[in-house]
């Protein structure tokens, strides 16, 4: 048999990796979380998760977290990106580099970093009540690791908003803040999208962070998942799946599963 | 009310350094159908973006109405503004594009209260106004039942039809509208032309046009502000322009032009091609003058009637008339004509004296600024050219040390004096060897002048200007070195007040 070689042939290694790393563990994920340890199809998991209010308020907690997190990412970088996208300095990307770049710098040094300046700030008088507060130190070193995710998509599609719609919109009688609200936040929404999914996900998960600083004692999602995988494959599956409902939901609700015309390019 | 809608008084405006408006002063009559027409680069969008508030002049006013606004920002003038690339806002659909501007726009209502009394409050449009206008402005523009329409499912000259539509439906006391059809094909542009002009006769407002297009500009116009370098170079009703172009530019971006070195030699009698001509304009007698003669109006006879006598080099069918190409000793002559000619034909050729337009020439000789360096040569323009610095005193000499000795023996050293140098018109040449004269710019203009080209080279930091003449062809924005001959740089001293300023 002649074997012939088509362009189709070239996503044949996508789908073997498709298959194998996305489908099978979904499923996989689903036998455990619906079966009991004889592996018998049981809701127990489901029941027992649902009947829990620890379970529960840890994906609340979680939940919470996350939500602030983007929220701060996005109040933070949306005037920087913004700021940036518009000046007329010559070398800008090298300030957006500067931005970037502590993602360059490994992930767990950064937040060992972070947590010994807490060490070093509440052992000050008058900055001792940092040291029980272990949500807003979870919520900032969040905040300080997942903030160039924000600031990239958002730079790259403010910038990419035509000029011209600045000068139409002013020449139509519109203020700075009209136009702002009316033309610049509308036409960065895809980056708007791209950065809070980015920034979102991560911080339900990303139990690093919460352990570090937030002195073991916030328990997130994601840490839950890691723990429940070392005693109780059944019930790790079965939060697993709540999360990842939980993230699909909030997808759904943002529109980000919308055609991709109205999402141009910022995801990174 | 004022009869001038918009004045520009002495505007000037700088871009970092460049000089991109060089005082302009000009006004706009109410109602008018107003065109600012050049080449790119000229300032024609930079002044139209200065009066829809974009960009501000660096010194001068602009008036509407005779308030100045130079300062108002752009959403605070009663104009609009149809964008080059129309700048539709690609989140809303039709309809919410063009009720962008309502929505802003906020009017004072009269009211009567319980008492009788009158009072007045700031209110929004209503919904149905919105509507209302929104569909009156889609009707104009011929796109009724487009509002749910979304941008990008529009071609281009529906796009063109709604940025219209987004700018009049604010009745603007002004339309500016930015090279508008340059996105479109001929035939659209045609049509486009003429319902323009329509739209303009039903609104009655001012309309300003930016185009490059000379004939966009006859045919739409009821003015047109010819700019060049920032510079305006004339403004007149189309036919005025195009019948007495004020300087050679003119003539030569607006239609075909003839254009030749002349001398007046007597009372309308003048000079060129190698004979003497009667015309119209009166001027000195011995004075040189830019002839300008239209390719229409030169008349094809037979040779022994004509007052010049060529031969036929090239013939081109032009759709409704004959471009004649046609030598006369060293001058070649462009004849337009209903009548085609074969190649290689002897003919005669008449002009009448009201199709023979004189000018003064611009340029009659160039002068710069220099300063006298160490090596007695003069630094001016970007560069620095030999020369013979003994002409500054006459009977000197330069000894062996550079030292210029006058002629009653007192030496003197020149290192920094400032002198006047002018350079004549025929003195110049260029080269492409970049290292070959004494400094280098690009070619910014080429007019052909019958036997010759009148090139002008503009330095690249300064912004010197070297016009000359010369019988090679060159190209625009060509990089080219200058050289002038030593003896051809006449040196003078300035005297104490030139150097003053």
């Amino acid at each position: 048999m002649k074997l012939h070689f088509s362009r189709k042939m070239l996503c044949i290694p996508y789908a073997v990796f498709l298959v194998f790393f996305v489908i099978i563990p979904m499923l996989v994920i689903l036998f455990y979380a619906f079966t009991d340890k004889e592996l018998h199809l049981s809701f127990s998991n489901f029941i027992r998760f649902f009947s829990d209010p620890t379970k529960l308020s840890t994906i609340v907690y979680s939940l919470v977290i996350a939500l602030i997190t983007t929220v701060a990412c996005l109040l933070i970088a949306y005037p920087v990106a913004y700021i940036l996208a518009r000046s007329k300095i010559k070398k800008k990307y090298v300030i957006v580099l500067l931005f970037v770049t502590p993602m360059w710098i490994n992930f767990v040094l950064r937040v060992n970093a972070i947590r010994e300046l807490f060490n070093l700030l509440s052992a000050q008088r008058g900055m001792e009540w940092l040291a029980g507060s272990n949500y807003f130190k979870t919520v900032f070193g969040m905040v300080y690791d997942f903030l160039p995710f924000m600031v990239l998509p958002l730079y790259t599609t403010l910038l990419k908003i035509d000029q011209s719609l600045y000068e139409a919109s002013a020449d139509l009688g519109a203020g700075a803040f009209t136009t702002f609200t009316r033309v610049t936040i509308p036409l960065s929404m895809p980056g708007i999208m791209s950065g809070v999914t980015m920034v979102f996900l991560p911080s339900m998960t990303n139990y690093v962070v919460s352990d570090m600083l937030g002195n073991a004692k916030v328990t997130i999602v994601g840490k839950f998942i890691y723990e429940y995988f070392g005693t109780d494959w059944h019930m790790g599956s079965m939060v697993a799946l709540v999360l990842l409902v939980v993230v699909f939901l909030s997808t759904w609700l943002s529109g980000g599963f919308k055609a991709e015309d109205t999402v141009r390019g910022a995801n990174l | 009310m004022a009869e001038h809608i918009i004045e520009l008084q002495d505007v000037t405006k700088y871009y970092n350094d460049n000089l991109v408006i060089d005082h302009v002063s000009f006004y706009v009559n109410r109602g008018e159908f107003i065109t600012f027409l050049g080449p790119s680069g000229c300032g024609k969008t930079t002044t139209l973006r200065m009066i829809a508030g974009f960009d501000l002049p660096t010194s001068g006013k602009i008036l509407l109405n005779g308030k100045d606004i130079s300062l108002l920002p752009p959403n605070k003038r009663p104009v609009n503004t149809v964008f080059q690339r129309y700048a539709l806002f690609p989140h809303l659909n039709i309809f919410e594009n063009i009720a962008f501007g309502l929505k802003c726009k906020r009017v004072l209502n009269t009211y009567r209260n319980e008492k009788g009394e009158e009072y007045t409050k700031k209110e929004r449009l209503s919904k149905k106004e919105i509507k209302e206008k929104v569909e009156r402005a889609l009707s104009i523009v011929d796109l009724e039942g487009f509002e749910k329409r979304s941008v990008a499912t529009l071609s281009g000259g529906q796009q063109q039809r709604v940025a219209i539509a987004r700018a009049i439906v604010n009745e603007p006391e002004i339309l500016l509208l930015d090279e508008p059809l340059g996105a479109l094909d001929l035939k659209m542009r045609k049509e486009m032309q003429i319902e323009l002009k329509e739209m303009h006769k039903r609104l009655g407002i001012t309309f300003i046009y930016v185009t490059h297009d000379q004939e966009e500009a006859l045919t739409m116009s009821d003015t047109i502000v010819v700019m060049a370098d920032g510079v305006v170079q004339q403004i007149g009703k189309p036919a005025d322009i195009y019948n007495e172009p004020s300087n050679t530019f003119v003539a030569d971006f607006i239609g075909e032009s003839n254009i030749f070195n002349g001398t007046v030699v007597g009372d309308k009698r003048v000079k060129f091609c190698g004979k003497t001509f009667d015309c119209l304009d009166e001027f000195a007698s011995g004075e040189p003058a830019d002839v300008v003669v239209r390719p229409e109006d030169i008349i094809m006879c037979p040779p022994s009637e004509g007052a010049l006598v060529g031969e036929v080099i090239s013939v081109v069918f032009k759709g409704i008339h004959y471009e004649i190409t046609a030598s006369v000793g060293k001058y070649e002559l462009v004849i337009n004509s209903t009548e085609s000619r074969e190649v290689g034909e002897k003919i005669g050729m008449k002009i009448e004296p009201d199709g023979i337009h004189l000018m003064k020439p611009r340029y009659t000789s160039n002068v710069f600024d220099g300063v006298i360096t160490k090596r007695n040569t003069v630094a001016f323009a970007d560069g620095e050219f030999e020369c013979d610095v003994t002409q500054l005193y006459p009977g000197s000499h330069v000894d062996e040390e550079d030292y210029l000795v006058k002629a009653d023996g007192e030496k003197l050293d020149l290192t920094g004096t400032e002198v006047r140098v002018e350079v004549g018109l025929n003195d110049i040449e260029i080269s492409d060897d970049q290292d070959a004269g004494g400094t280098t710019g690009r070619i910014i203009s080429i007019i052909y002048k019958g036997d010759h080209y009148r090139l002008i080279v503009r330095t690249e930091e300064e912004e010197e200007d070297f016009v000359f003449a010369t019988e090679d062809l060159w190209n625009e924005n060509d990089l080219v070195s200058v050289i002038i001959p030593k003896d051809k740089i006449k040196l003078s001293l300035k005297t104490a007040e030139e150097k003053k300023r």
